[in-house]
């Protein structure tokens, strides 16, 4: 596997996460909880797109390894 | 009409009557946190009593009795409610028996409490040793309270500098193979996700003994069938393995890269990740 796949790879993994935190936070009956559930995910999020953005420069380098 | 007829009927009415007025009177009566109170249970009962089976007794002088007994501790407590003097009249003040881990000797006189009498009332709060007491209450009730020393009561997580999730009270959903609907409305969840909650855990409503929503909306259910074997709620545990992975991956890819840009934008996204990890543990940790 490439570094750009295995890249690309935890990149939709925390994507995952992130969204799984959002449904965590929703269901979460306590005020704290779902507060930090939320800030736990936009930190997340921005983690998300700081990596998004290694990902466009992988493809320029790795020119044979294109995904989305 | 004959005799055994007329007690009977006098049994039925009085147990009615008896009934109504500690309703009336409210939980504080049953508790009998006052002496007060004490006295005026026995003495109704009596009354009921000596109503039932004395058949020359008036039924209605009973009722009367009965009403009266009853309505005195009522006002008693609306007195005392507001003046702090007569509470203490009514109800009694705590003696204090152990202060700063001594024993007061002198109070145990006043009350008339033997030494046995105060290590036996220890013993039902669990402590088999006065040193490890700081301070210990009678409450007009005839308990003990007991406040142990600092370094004997349980550890707590603000001892141990902890953080821990706030959670709220579960709610009870399914009883006996029945849905509730009020708990299901009060965390704001319909019969239809209940349902598919359970056919995400494999089983049938009817099944079911006890189902209970925790503070994460997690179900968790009791079968009637003990052989069956339920999968505990592992979406919390899950999401914390993962941001765990991911975090890993970021700073394996900051050691990997030769690339100094992208060096510290991984390294800087993983502490950022491993931050995010540390506060959020508490909750997602079982």
């Amino acid at each position: 596997m490439t570094i750009a796949s295995e890249v690309k790879q935890c990149m939709a993994s925390l994507k995952g996460v992130e969204a799984s935190l959002s449904s965590l936070a929703l269901r979460t009956q306590d005020d704290e909880s779902k507060r930090t559930l939320h800030e736990t995910m936009m930190i997340v999020h921005e983690v998300v797109e700081d990596i998004k953005k290694r990902v466009g420069e992988l493809e320029r380098e790795e020119t044979q390894y294109k995904g989305f | 009409m004959p005799n055994w007829l007329d007690v009977v009927i006098r049994s039925i009415l009085f147990m009615i009557i008896l009934f109504l007025i500690t309703k009336w009177l409210g939980k504080k009566q049953i508790s009998q946190l006052s002496f007060f109170e004490y006295v005026n249970g026995i003495t109704i009962g009596s009354i009921g009593a000596e109503v039932v089976t004395g058949l020359e007794q008036k039924i209605s002088l009973g009722i009367i009795a009965i009403i009266t007994c009853a309505a005195i501790p009522f006002l008693a407590g609306l007195l005392s409610l507001k003046s702090k003097g007569f509470r203490g009249f009514i109800e009694g003040k705590g003696s204090i028996f152990i202060k700063d881990g001594k024993i007061m000797e002198d109070n145990l006189k006043k009350e008339r409490y033997s030494t046995d009498e105060l290590l036996e009332l220890l013993r039902k709060k669990n402590v088999f040793q006065v040193s490890d007491v700081e301070f210990a209450v009678l409450e007009p009730t005839g308990d003990l309270s007991v406040l142990l020393k600092k370094e004997n009561q349980p550890l707590t997580a603000k001892d141990l500098n902890m953080s821990v999730a706030t959670v709220k009270e579960p709610q009870t959903v399914i009883m006996d193979g029945k849905i509730l609907d009020e708990p299901l409305t009060t965390i704001g969840r319909s019969r239809r996700w209940l349902i598919t909650e359970l056919e995400k855990l494999g089983v049938t409503i009817d099944n079911v003994f006890l189902g209970q929503v925790n503070s994460y909306g997690e179900l968790t259910v009791d079968l009637y069938d003990d052989k069956l074997k339920v999968p505990s709620p592992q979406e919390r545990p899950l999401i914390l393995a993962t941001m765990k992975k991911c975090q890993a991956d970021l700073e394996s890819f900051a050691l990997g890269t030769e690339n100094k840009e992208a060096k510290e934008l991984y390294r800087k996204n993983s502490e950022k990740l491993q931050k995010a990890i540390d506060k959020v543990s508490p909750i997602l940790r079982n």
